[in-house]
């Protein structure tokens, strides 16, 4: 603990400085009082966002300010990567593979598809870039897309413990990413675990619910699909709140109502769970961001762990969705809509 | 007037009667394409209460799609390439067909849907995909509404041709066809009517001249008869005195002449 401060104590600092500049309630209220994305604009030029909104020629659109937003998480976050020693500068490579999960599968539908690579590049999310991405496209069919270019990217691992090549060329691209993300869960949770000390104990926790999320949430869209019950457990993160039994009641669950069964039995999710109505399927988005907010708020209670640079990257992502959403009900004339989509973090 | 605004023909009998024809057939033509055209306008003015209809809640469907898209937009991020990777064959189709509605064809659109979307029931597994699947549904509501949309405004640019060109027709027929046949039946019957008269006067000229020398040779053979003998000469002279008013009658013609 004394040589943190050593290694990374700058870097948590400037992360710390980082989250004081999150739009905090104050900054929503006004932001929801605009009536133009021009207005929007002019309010976050004077927030953080300024020096990558200023340029910004008039005609404004939703995704041109989202792509703005973007760009300045893109280049705090580089700043971060580039001054991080080891293990900090691993711990932000995980952070990032989710995304690079994105890319890749995107960028092989794509190949596949023979759609043009610039254009799939542009499309990409900048926080999950890596150097040989462009050369995915160069493979022809999957096992050359293993062998050539996958081998040598960080999801190597994921690609060759999780998918034969036989599984590549048959499986649902979706069903693919998602068997890809549950063993970057499983991998990032083993690895904060071997970083150990506080940053075990507080990122348990956020991985923890992001994993229960995302087997609620696949649960939730697959009911009345295709996915078979096997499937769909494959799919479950290894660990979790629900881990183990929770999840098998999920995997069989055929409605909400099984699902709500199974979700209340664990402590944490029967307040969330109690705060919908019946079949309020609506709303459970909204309540999950909120829920995961305040946990990533409460990252910022300790010190001396890498749990900040995580929970910093996913409040400005949430803070983005929630500029994307005021924008898009200011732009759409639904100003009546937009309480319904502000998650709000400070 | 009516020499101007008649067919040129010559005035006879058969003539006459082709007209009246032509002149039964255009009024019986202009009554149909008068029927024609009312039941277009009626149509035409459904399809158009239709068109304000659709219009009206297509603003709506799509203020409500495109919002849907934002909502899915905000749960998932930026999905478009995935649903784009995802397709590959259209499952929403228009068909064309034809309608006929007092003998004009109006396209019509019909969107069909058909194969399966198994392939898009599983986007968004992880995040989102109830959204998407909210989105897709309200812009699919949205493109049944378009092709209503397309389909009505297509009949009704049709049926606004139609219904010039028939009443381009009726009018023609009314105010150009109709009163040129008419003039030239009377025009004809004038004509009938001079030639009968002129007939007339002749034939009484011709019975006059017949009478004159008729009594001429009568008086010769009365003078030669009362040589004769008095008994035959009372009926001769009643007859001369019928002769003579005849006369006067047609010396009277002749003053009018």
């Amino acid at each position: 603990m004394c040589l943190f401060n050593v290694k990374d104590g700058f870097l948590e600092a400037v992360v710390r400085g980082y989250k004081l500049g999150l739009l905090t309630t104050a900054d929503y209220n006004n932001l929801c009082q605009c009536e133009t994305l021009e207005d929007i604009k002019l309010y976050l030029t004077g927030t953080d966002y300024g020096p990558f909104l200023a340029n910004e020629p008039s005609p404004m659109h939703t995704t041109t300010l989202v792509d703005c937003c973007t760009r300045k998480l893109v280049a705090d976050w580089r700043y971060l990567r580039e001054n991080a020693g080891e293990p900090l500068g691993r711990f932000l490579d995980y952070c990032t593979y989710g995304h690079m999960i994105d890319n890749v599968v995107l960028i092989v539908t794509g190949t596949l598809h023979e759609r043009d690579v610039q254009e799939l590049l542009e499309k990409c999310n900048p926080l999950g870039m890596f150097d040989a991405i462009a050369s995915l496209a160069v493979a022809q069919n999957m096992r050359d897309l293993y062998r050539l270019v996958l081998v040598d990217t960080p999801l190597a691992p994921y690609f060759s413990d999780n998918l034969t090549s036989e599984d590549l060329d048959e499986m649902n691209i979706e069903v693919m990413r998602n068997t890809l993300y549950k063993a970057y869960l499983d991998d990032f949770a083993a690895f904060v675990h071997r970083v150990g000390g506080t940053t075990a104990g507080v990122m348990s926790e956020l991985l923890s619910f992001e994993a229960d999320r995302r087997a609620l949430n696949i649960t939730l869209n697959s009911i009345g699909t295709e996915l078979t019950r096997d499937d769909r457990r494959k799919l479950y993160a290894n660990f979790g709140l629900l881990y183990p039994h929770g999840q098998a009641e999920l995997a069989v669950a055929e409605d909400f109502d099984q699902i709500r069964t199974a979700m209340e039995k664990c402590q944490p999710y029967q307040s969330i769970f109690s705060r919908l109505g019946l079949g309020e399927t609506q709303m459970l988005d909204k309540i999950l961001y909120e829920e995961e907010v305040r946990q990533l708020i409460n990252t910022y209670e300790q010190q001396f762990h890498y749990g900040v640079f995580y929970a910093y990257m996913r409040l400005r992502e949430q803070e983005i969705r929630n500029i994307m959403w005021i924008a898009e009900c200011v732009a759409q004339d639904q100003k009546n809509r937009v309480q319904d989509g502000i998650v709000f973090t400070f | 007037m009516s020499t101007q605004n008649r067919y040129t023909v010559t005035p006879t009998v058969s003539v006459l009667a082709v007209m009246k024809a032509r002149l039964a057939g255009a009024t019986k033509g202009h009554s149909l394409l008068k029927k024609k055209a009312d039941a277009l306008n009626m149509r035409f003015r459904q399809i158009l209460k239709k068109i304000v209809e659709t219009k009206e809640e297509m603003g709506k469907v799509m203020k409500a799609s495109f919002f849907s898209l934002a909502q899915a937009r905000y749960a998932t991020g930026d999905f478009k390439h995935t649903v784009f990777d995802s397709v590959d064959q259209a499952t929403f189709k228009v068909k064309a067909s034809q309608d006929n509605v007092a003998g004009v064809r109006l396209p019509k659109f019909e969107g069909v849907k058909e194969g399966a979307d198994s392939k898009l029931g599983l986007i968004g597994l992880g995040t989102g995909g109830k959204q998407i699947q909210e989105c897709r549904k309200s812009f699919m509501t949205a493109v049944d509404l378009l092709v209503e949309l397309a389909s009505l405004q297509t009949a009704f640019l049709t049926l606004d041709e139609a219904i010039k060109t028939t009443n381009r027709r009726v009018n023609a027929l009314e105010h150009v066809v109709k009163p040129r046949l008419e003039n030239t039946i009377a025009y004809i019957k004038g004509e009938l009517d001079e030639l009968e008269r002129e007939e007339f006067f002749r034939l009484k000229k011709v019975q006059g001249n017949k009478k004159k020398h008729a009594e001429a040779a009568e008086a010769l053979e009365a003078a030669r008869a009362g040589h004769k003998g008095g008994a035959a000469a009372a009926p001769a002279a009643r007859e001369n005195e019928a002769a003579n008013v005849l006369a006067t009658e047609l010396q009277d013609a002749d003053i009018i002449f």
